[in-house]
């Protein structure tokens, strides 16, 4: 298993900014699934190994969190929030607007593999809502529109 | 970058730097900064406590405890390390002000878990920042970093002969977390189901040792009140209700955005003044004035002034800061629902009353928002929430249960107009009911 020089310099450092290295787990976790992904079964034991925990303990972690996945996923993840803030402004339309573009739904991938759809909650945009995340980027102020566009730059991407 | 806003009643306290460049280290020193962790190195720690006793500042992350008194709650002698921890996990929706607060004065954060790790004889700290929030966790690390290398951090901090590490921490999706106990958890790698109380964080928190747990604008606040006295501080608030406070106005108002108004400030003037009234000749319905857990206030209850206790005596919660202005093209149903929606989702599942009771009425409040709901429907739910109020593990069942009661009592007609097959009134055409599903 092999993580690039970036996570190996990160996970140096951050583990011993804990008492105990399982601390280490969550935001690893995370970095790890940046990298590969998701987190697939080799990932969960190079990681249970270096922190020094089962496999179990670690897929029972993984299961809690949100943003963690054990499946692949589309190349962009595109969250759209419908929480309350987004609710009154339209995050519902923006939702089923991309789902109409992309042709799929909730946790939906597309067929050549760019595109995952999520309904999520709450990302911290609400006074700049409707919102919606791509991967970590924050797409604020949607409209259907501006949506595709945000979709055509990140399809453009990859063709370049 | 989230757009910034301002109003001619702003008074920027924790804002000040907002727009400025301050996550550049040198650029924060000369608006200030690290100044108020030095005045700190010289006094003594009860002191500090007292300071911010005396500000009346109380904490932003939800519950408005006293800062300095949750500060002296912590044992002077302990044979564990004493940590405090910052809870950056901002979830609550709508709430985004510790966002803008990371992403535009990163280093006011870092000297607030400081001059809190002086006060109560921590010498680490840790700044928990939501996965979500990946840009932020990268500008907080640089800060982090840019201030060892300055030898503000570390072994002999400002000469002083003492030693403070503070470090990042990022979550990974999940709104429970936020809970202090929980976020302990999470923090020590493992799932965020909260601990039992007693004891406390304050007696035994991270890794058994002693913490104190803050939200990130409480301690963004505290540079400012070492600087400034806590008497100034205390000041600019309503009484008891000391300082500023970031108001998260969104929803349906001409001009959302982070606002940093004095606390007790007015909720109409809020509304119609800083945020500009409704738009699109719509009327206002309701409010949900701090955050989706707090109960609703209809348009006839908005003359209430915006400090814990005020709102609280007008029925509701000042909460997080986040106020949701709903109007009348919006269906209450409906919003009862995506709220509940949400709860029913975040529910850790560890206690019954919560992870039932959240799916029995997410499930119900759907039912009734497609017409398929009965009379009877309307009273169960309010006796179902009602019976989960204090009878949950941590506080995210009342959170649930709270806005379902206000919502059902406060605007029953529009429960009553779903009723036996009647569509939303309020529908908009091209959404259908598969969304909520
Ligand atoms: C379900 C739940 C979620 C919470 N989420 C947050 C949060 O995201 N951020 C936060 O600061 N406090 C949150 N709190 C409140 C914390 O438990 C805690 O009271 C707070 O961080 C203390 O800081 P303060 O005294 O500075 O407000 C949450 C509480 C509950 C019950
Ligand atoms: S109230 Fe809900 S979130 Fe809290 S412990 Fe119980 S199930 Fe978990
Ligand atoms: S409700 Fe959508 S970002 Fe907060």
């Amino acid at each position: 298993m092999k993580f690039s020089e970036e996570f190996e310099t990160r996970f140096a450092e951050m583990v011993p900014h804990y008492p105990t290295k399982r601390s280490a787990l969550v935001p690893t976790l995370l970095y790890a699934q940046d990298e590969i992904g998701f987190l697939s079964d080799e990932v969960i034991a190079e990681l249970a190994g270096r922190l020094d925990l089962t496999e179990l303990e670690v897929r029972n972690v993984i299961s809690y969190y949100s943003m963690l996945t054990t499946k692949p996923r589309g190349k962009f993840n595109v969250q759209v929030c419908t929480n309350i803030s987004c609710l009154v402004r339209g995050g519902e339309e923006i939702l089923q607007h991309c789902a109409k573009k992309l042709g799929v739904g909730h946790k939906g991938t597309t067929p050549d593999g760019l595109f995952t759809l999520e309904e999520v909650e709450c990302i911290g945009a609400c006074s700049w809502a409707p919102a919606a995340q791509v991967n970590y980027d924050f797409h604020e102020n949607l409209t259907a529109e501006k949506m595709d566009k945000v979709l055509d730059e990140y399809r453009q991407k990859v063709s370049h | 970058m989230a757009t910034l806003v301002s109003h001619p009643d702003e008074v920027k306290v924790v804002s000040r730097r907002f727009g400025q460049g301050a996550t550049n280290i040198d650029r924060y020193l000369e608006l200030d900064g690290y100044k108020a962790v030095q005045k700190a190195l010289a006094m003594e720690p009860d002191a500090i406590v007292n300071e911010v006793k005396n500000s009346g500042l109380r904490g932003r992350g939800g519950a408005g405890f006293s800062t300095g008194m949750k500060w002296s709650f912590v044992p002077k002698q302990s044979a564990k390390p004493k940590y405090v921890l910052c809870n950056g996990d901002e979830s609550e929706p709508g709430t985004c002000k510790d966002r803008l607060i990371f992403e535009q004065d990163p280093h006011s954060v870092i000297e607030g878990v400081m001059i809190g790790g002086l006060a109560v004889g921590a010498r680490s700290g840790y700044i928990y920042v939501r996965g979500e929030y990946r840009y932020l966790s990268i500008i907080m690390q640089k800060a982090i970093r840019d201030a060892y290398a300055k030898g503000f951090l570390g072994k002999n901090i400002f000469g002083s002969g003492r030693d403070f590490d503070v470090y990042w921490h990022g979550g990974a999706g999940a709104y429970e977390v936020g809970e202090e106990s929980a976020l302990m958890e999470s923090l020590e790698g493992k799932r965020g189901i909260p601990r039992i109380r007693p004891p406390f964080p304050a007696v035994v928190g991270l890794w058994g040792g002693p913490t104190v747990i803050n939200n990130a604008e409480t301690l963004a606040s505290v540079p400012h009140i070492i600087l400034g006295s806590a008497e100034w501080f205390a000041k600019l608030g309503a009484p008891k209700n000391g300082g500023t406070r970031l108001f998260c106005l969104s929803g349906n108002v001409a001009k959302p955005g982070v606002y940093e108004l004095p606390m007790g400030y007015n909720l109409k003037k809020m509304i119609y003044e800083v945020g500009g009234g409704i738009p699109n000749g719509r009327r206002l319905k309701a409010v949900v004035p701090g955050g989706a857990s707090c109960p609703c206030l209809t348009a006839d209850e908005i003359d209430v002034n915006m400090d814990f206790d005020s709102v609280a005596k007008a029925g509701s919660m000042l909460g997080s800061g986040g106020v949701v202005v709903i109007d009348d093209a919006q269906c209450i149903v409906k919003f009862a629902l995506r709220t509940m929606k949400f709860y029913q989702h975040e529910s850790c599942g560890w206690c019954i009353p919560c992870r039932e009771g959240t799916d029995w009425l997410k499930k119900t409040l759907l039912r009734v928002h497609s017409g398929g709901g009965v009379k009877k429907d309307i009273d169960n739910m309010q006796y179902l929430a009602e019976n989960m109020l204090g009878r949950t593990f941590c506080p995210l069942g009342d959170a649930a249960a709270m806005p379902t009661i206000a919502f059902v009592k406060k605007f029953r007609r529009e429960f009553e107009d779903h009723l036996e097959g009647r569509p939303c009134p309020y529908e908009k055409a091209d959404v259908a009911e598969e969304v909520m599903a």
